[in-house]
């Protein structure tokens, strides 16, 4: 069985986020670029299946969509545990765009399970994974905090409207994964990243494709007031202003 | 030309969530210049369906059937719903369900989607929405360009309204819906409330010290009528379960009023809460950063602190 992890990648969860003097654009300058936190769960959960079913997990290979600068972010989950590393040699676009490269280059691989984050700490879109699996005509679950192999048969969990479901299916299948996949995201050895230099990372062209979408701009969100403090020694204070002036309760 | 909402029920009934989504969509269908069309997957009862007419429901396709979520299964359905009610709109819930099949249709309808948009469109021509991007550290305006277009809605930012008016029920075929994925068994959460639709939140961090010191959480959170959630730390430490995990790697909720107590206020939590109405943060540290994203602070040691709210909202329950 060959898995697939898709990966995002991502400016640190701390970046402040700064614009172009037109505001049309995001400036990424200096930006420290990561895995995307839900992608680096995948993996994590990928490594641990390959660790417990040697015998069943062939291969981990990484893939992301982007231009040269996102080979490092790539290198990384080498050095975490993947075998080898797909580019699609693709400048950024949106949703549609992505999921459409990445099928591209996915098509007729012998990928048997593929992995996606539920949602991009960026443009916060969860549209990828679900489109991916559309493109290559595969089954595919969404929200899934485990996962397990048995044989050929795949065994989720997955999040539903006000509660979860054990859910079985087969290869070829695309799983969008969400918090509970993997708890701690494995971090690379010493050895990791030695060995990360010299794994195979292919580039692929791109794909003729056009997006749905467009950024039309950009606002910073609006600044919060001042907290009012109250003192601890009079709590009714609080229930009377949540009751009377901002009217919660 | 119409806009189609797909509408999601939880036991044959719709849930407050429904109820925004449907008059969103009655908007934006005055807004297009054109009609309404809700699906509804499942069974539910014509009476539960025909109360949607007061929230601006024209024409409702209800597809009964005992199947299962399945993601291909049902985004096949709702994207030939779209095509055959002539739909260059589609509208969903941004929530588990919405997020797994809205890009699937939107493959399927090849269209352009955009996700967790902020209440009604900044334009109708060009088509152009708000949302947040990076985990709510930057609002963004996107134009969709494609012929067909598909959107999914963050809750609590359209309201609801209501209008006059009657819904007409028409049932669609759903015999060749085929799954492939088996559900082994379901857990649904029964007799609390549910994070996702909470109205007050109350959310401990690792200032709770222990899983042992959540009985007091939930006594306020019953008190409150609330939900109780916490910080990734805590469900990491296995204190409380993944599905409370609020924050940037977890839920984003959007409740009235959110409780933040001992939890310090990291950028990542901070993601997830930050279009609440109004926050509360209690804290020892007058330092923690909680206090420059809440409405309302104290700080104070939990231990005493929290006891006394309860009784202070208790009083105040007990009075109204
Ligand atoms: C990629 C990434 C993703 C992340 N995603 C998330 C996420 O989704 N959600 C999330 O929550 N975090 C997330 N984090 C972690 C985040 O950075 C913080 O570490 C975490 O939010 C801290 O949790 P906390 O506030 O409960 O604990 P702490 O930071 O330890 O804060 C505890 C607070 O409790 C206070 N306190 C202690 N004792 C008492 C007492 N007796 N009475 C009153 N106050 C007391 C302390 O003053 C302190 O402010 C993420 C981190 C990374 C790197």
């Amino acid at each position: 069985m060959n898995i697939l992890v898709c990966i995002s990648n991502v400016p640190d969860t701390t970046t402040r986020i700064k614009y172009s003097a037109d505001m049309k654009s995001v400036d990424y300058s200096g930006v420290q670029w990561i895995i995307n936190p839900w992608d680096e769960l995948a993996l994590t959960r990928a490594i641990e299946l390959k660790e417990a079913h040697p015998a069943l997990v062939q291969k981990i290979t990484v893939i992301t969509a982007g231009g040269a600068d996102a080979e490092p972010t790539l290198r990384k989950a080498l050095a975490c545990g993947a075998d080898d590393a797909i580019r699609v040699d693709a400048p950024g676009g949106d949703s549609l765009f992505t999921a459409t490269q990445l099928a591209h280059a996915v098509k007729g691989e012998p990928f048997d399970v593929i992995l996606c984050g539920i949602e991009s700490s960026d443009y916060n879109g969860s549209a990828v994974g679900g489109m991916l699996a559309e493109l290559l005509d595969y089954n595919s679950v969404s929200a899934v905090s485990s996962l397990n192999l048995e044989g050929n048969s795949v065994k989720v969990t997955r999040e539903i409207d006000g509660g979860k479901q054990s859910i079985e299916t087969s290869a070829p299948v695309v799983l969008i994964v969400q918090k509970g996949i993997a708890i701690n995201p494995r971090i690379p050895s010493m050895r990791g990243i030695m060995t990360a230099r010299t794994k195979p990372l292919k580039v692929v062209a791109a794909a003729a494709a056009s997006p749905g979408s467009k950024v039309v701009g950009y606002q910073a969100p609006p600044q919060k007031s001042a907290c009012k403090m109250i003192d601890p020694e009079n709590i009714d204070e609080l229930v009377h202003l949540l009751h009377t002036e901002a009217r919660v309760i | 030309m119409s806009v189609l909402v797909y509408i999601e029920n939880r036991n044959g009934k719709f849930k407050k969530s429904t109820y925004e989504i449907v008059s969103y969509g009655k908007r934006l269908a005055n807004g297009l210049g054109s009609s309404l069309t809700l699906l509804s997957i499942g069974r539910v009862a014509e009476d539960e369906l025909k109360n949607l007419g007061a929230y601006g429901a024209g024409k409702i396709l209800s597809a009964e059937t005992d199947a299962p979520l399945d993601d291909k299964a049902y985004a096949s359905l709702i994207a030939s719903a779209a095509q055959n009610s002539g739909a260059t709109l589609v509208v969903m819930a941004h929530n588990v369900t919405g997020k797994a099949l809205a890009p699937r249709v939107a493959v399927r309808l090849n269209a352009g989607l955009v996700s967790a948009v902020n209440g009604l469109p900044v334009s109708y021509q060009p088509f152009v929405v708000s949302k947040k991007a990076f985990s709510g550290k930057s609002l963004m305006q996107a134009e969709i360009t494609s012929d067909i277009k598909v959107i999914t809605l963050s809750q609590n930012t359209a309201g609801i309204e209501t209008f006059a008016g009657e819904a007409l029920i028409e049932k669609i075929d759903t015999s060749s819906m085929t799954s492939g994925t088996k559900v082994v068994s379901t857990e649904v959460q029964t007799g609390k409330i549910l994070l996702s639709e909470a109205d007050v939140v109350v959310s401990g961090g690792r200032g709770m010290r222990s899983a042992d010191n959540w009985k007091p959480l939930e006594e306020l959170a019953g008190v409150l009528g609330a939900a109780t959630a916490c910080s990734r730390p805590v469900s990491d430490e296995g204190w409380r379960p993944h599905h409370e995990h609020v924050g940037q790697t977890g839920k984003v909720v959007a409740p009235n009023l959110y409780f933040a107590l001992g939890i310090s206020g990291a950028i990542q939590h901070l993601a997830g809460i930050s279009s609440s109405k109004v926050i509360v943060a209690v804290n020892k540290d007058p330092e923690a950063p909680i206090f420059s994203a809440a409405d309302y602070g104290i700080v104070g040691d939990l231990q005493t602190v929290l006891p006394k709210m309860t009784e202070a909202f208790r009083k105040l329950k007990a009075s109204s």
